[in-house]
């Protein structure tokens, strides 16, 4: 367990005393600052697209981008991301087009998920990105079980699986780090501390000084990090994976951060917390922190920030656009992947649906 | 009377509980200062103080372990669950030390306590929003199982689970929390356990159904009525464990059709059961075979929810159906 809270950049994106940042080249700079800020505005467009009632649910990260980009950084593309419901950031970093995004939001006949679940919970298995679930820390174990199996057949491979603070109470997390700890898997834990779990602050879920050195009573790496600062995210999480890719073990990461809006769209935060907390963390937003680092660092500058935003702009509208106007999929889809092949009652209630279709609409003429 | 909706009568009913009985304590995730996701037990944080209504950690199993602990204490715990699709790290402590502490020890321990969740699709939640897992608890002895269908069921039949001696699963219809109103007096009542009410009463063809069908199952026997002339009954089963078979069986004597509806998976849910039940006890009395109107036997969907979910249509045909046989 390594002390204290890790982090480079003060609010301002100015660097801190005595800290030097990860050497990353300009290109990747740009791509991290860039993610980040298309992360932002589709979560924004979203959010405000429920409102109108054009899809039906959504859950932003806003606060949460260096976070989620940072860590996800760090890996590389045949790695695994077994995400929770919040990390678009990391699959906008792997490459998952934001049409197929908007297509699961809509849960219409392009969503590779065949508009199975609600909105925000993709899977894309070409891009080693996990099929998101909705009970929180079920996919905890998963990460493990994937980092012994990659230990197990000699592979290189790490898992990153994202979590937020409620979800160190559930079972499923204790469980996954002792059998982490116990066989020494390839698996990087990243808990998004975002203070809260729906309405229940962060103190209200365990009584422990932090959530990393819960780690330490399953002897595997802790660390505390800047959840808001995205050099150090990517910085502590590069150390696990190396961690990890060297057969040393797992590690549990606490990137300490704010859930910046609500929940999801399904609730109002101002009737469970202070509104001065929000201020307070609004002054560290991690992407006016990075961008003012890039500008300090003469990398960018706020004419170029102007044209990306426009840029992102457009970029949301065409693929919002395109998918809105793509219907349902196929009814009998419904029926499918439930196994491997279609059951006999399945094939029987797929008839019957057919047949309840047809005799409404005779009903309807009659 | 007032006209109220459901969450307003489950919260009438906690708060005239917690007021008559200081034993009564909830728990829950998100069940204090905020009153919960679908505000359920809104206000009474603020009436009854953190001793008495209080956030967990999120933890399932936790939450159903510790409200055990607290009714072997001699408690009386009211935990909520945030959505039923989420009891499940809970089930081993619900189905294996509630249901089962009173038989093991020779009924010197019990656990007295009712466990609330929202259940059932209807709200556009997908596959971990809408599940209606009722049969995993009828199918273990030892718990008693209810799900009302409206406003005044809800409060009497929550109170009466309340003063129950017996873990008792407590599943609220969420597509209905808003939608269903209706008059709810004010005063105190209860609603006794293990009785099934005909909500409609009818000659040729009985339904039976609870929770969020039993609307819909209304709907269609209105409109079987005015179309086909059928005189349908309705029965609302709203205990499911230990259920009503006696209400059932009376009504069937008297129908000889009977369709069961329930949104439910249909492989094994509780419509087997009553089918099972009615052709042993009924067979001879039967002109049709009994029809299942159900969920199929899928995951929850989220675009195609309401072709999952039984509707008017799929109920008035098996009506046609049992009728014409
Ligand atoms: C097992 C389970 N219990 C309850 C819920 C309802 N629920 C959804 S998100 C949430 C809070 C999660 O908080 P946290 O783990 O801190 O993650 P965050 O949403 O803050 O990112 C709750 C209680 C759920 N989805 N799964």
């Amino acid at each position: 367990m390594s002390e204290g809270l890790v982090g480079f950049l003060d609010p301002e994106g100015k660097v801190l005393k005595g800290q030097k940042v990860p050497s990353l080249n300009r290109k990747d700079l740009l791509r991290l600052y860039r993610v980040m800020l298309l992360n932002r505005r589709v979560d924004e467009r979203m959010i405000t697209l429920q409102r109108q009632g054009r899809i039906g649910f959504y859950v932003g990260s806003m606060g949460e981008e260096a976070a989620i980009i940072g860590s996800a950084f760090a890996l590389k593309p045949k790695d695994w991301i077994i995400p929770c419901y919040r990390e678009l950031g990391a699959a906008l970093l792997r490459g998952f087009p934001l049409f197929d995004l908007c297509c699961q939001l809509f849960g219409n006949e392009q969503d590779a998920i065949k508009g199975r679940q609600m909105p925000n919970h993709y899977a894309s298995r070409k891009l080693r990105f996990g099929s998101i679930s909705s009970p929180v820390g079920n996919q905890i174990p998963h990460a493990t079980g994937i980092g012994l199996a990659a230990r197990l057949t000699g592979s290189k491979d790490v898992a990153l699986v994202y979590f937020g603070d409620g979800a160190t109470s559930e079972g499923d997390f204790h469980v996954a780090l002792n059998f982490a700890g116990v066989y020494k898997t390839s698996t990087i834990f990243l808990c998004r501390n975002n203070q809260w779990a729906i309405s229940v602050p962060r103190q209200f879920q365990t009584a422990s000084r932090t959530l990393a050195e819960k780690a330490t009573a399953y002897n595997i790496e802790g660390v505390e990090v800047d959840g808001n600062d995205i050099l150090a995210v990517y910085s502590v999480t590069r150390e696990a994976v190396d961690r990890a890719r060297r057969g040393e073990g797992a590690t549990l990461i606490e990137a300490v951060t704010y859930r910046q809006g609500g929940h999801s769209t399904s609730d109002d935060p101002r009737v469970y917390r202070d509104e001065k907390e929000v201020q307070e963390w609004l002054k560290k937003d991690p992407i006016s922190r990075f961008k003012s680092y890039l500008i300090n660092d003469g990398a960018w500058s706020e004419t170029k920030d102007a044209s990306l935003e426009e840029q992102i702009k457009d970029e949301i509208e065409v693929a919002l656009k395109k998918a809105e106007k793509i219907g349902p999929p196929c009814i009998d889809t419904m029926f499918e992947d439930v196994l491997d092949t279609v059951p006999w009652n399945l094939e029987e209630q797929r008839e019957e649906l057919r047949a309840s279709q047809e005799y409404e609409s005779v009903q309807q003429d009659r | 009377m007032p006209t109220i909706n459901i969450i307003q009568a489950v919260n009438d009913a906690l708060r005239a509980e917690m007021k008559r009985d200081d034993r009564v304590v909830i728990m829950g995730e998100d069940v204090g200062k905020f009153g919960g996701v679908f505000r359920a037990t809104q206000g009474l944080f603020q009436e009854f103080g953190s001793d008495r209504v209080f956030d967990t950690p999120l933890a399932e199993a936790g939450i159903i372990g510790c409200a055990i602990g607290m009714a072997l204490y001699g408690l009386r715990p009211v935990p909520e669950i945030q959505f039923v699709d989420f009891i499940y790290p809970a089930f081993d402590q619900i189905v294996n030390e509630a249901a089962k502490m009173r038989y093991r020890s020779g009924g010197q321990f019990t656990c007295p306590m009712v466990i609330r969740a929202p259940s059932g699709g209807g709200i556009k939640g997908g596959l971990y929003h809408s599940q209606s897992p009722e049969t995993y608890f009828i199918h273990t002895a030892g718990l008693k199982v209810v799900m009302p269908s409206n406003p005044y069921d809800a409060k009497g039949l929550l109170i009466a689970s309340i003063r129950d001696d017996n873990p008792v699963i407590f599943l609220e219809p969420k597509s209905l929390y808003r939608a269903a109103r209706g008059e709810v007096p004010e005063e105190v009542y209860v609603i006794e356990l293990g009785k099934a009410k005909v909500v409609r009463e009818g000659e040729d063809i009985t339904v039976v159904t609870y929770g969020a069908m039993v609307r819909v199952a209304l709907e269609a026997a209105e409109t079987a009525a005015e179309e086909d002339q059928f005189s349908v009954e309705v029965i609302d089963m709203r205990t499911l464990l230990p259920y009503d078979i006696d209400t059932v069986i009376a009504s069937v004597k008297k129908t000889s059709r009977v369709v069961i509806v329930h949104e439910a998976p249909r492989t094994c849910g509780f419509g087997a059961e009553l089918s099972a039940t009615i052709s042993e006890k009924a067979l001879l009395h039967l002109q049709a075979p009994i029809f299942r109107v159900t969920g199929f036997d899928i995951p929850f969907p989220y675009t195609f929810e309401h072709h999952y979910l039984p509707n008017e249509t799929r109920i008035l045909k098996a009506l046609r159906d049992g009728m014409d046989f």
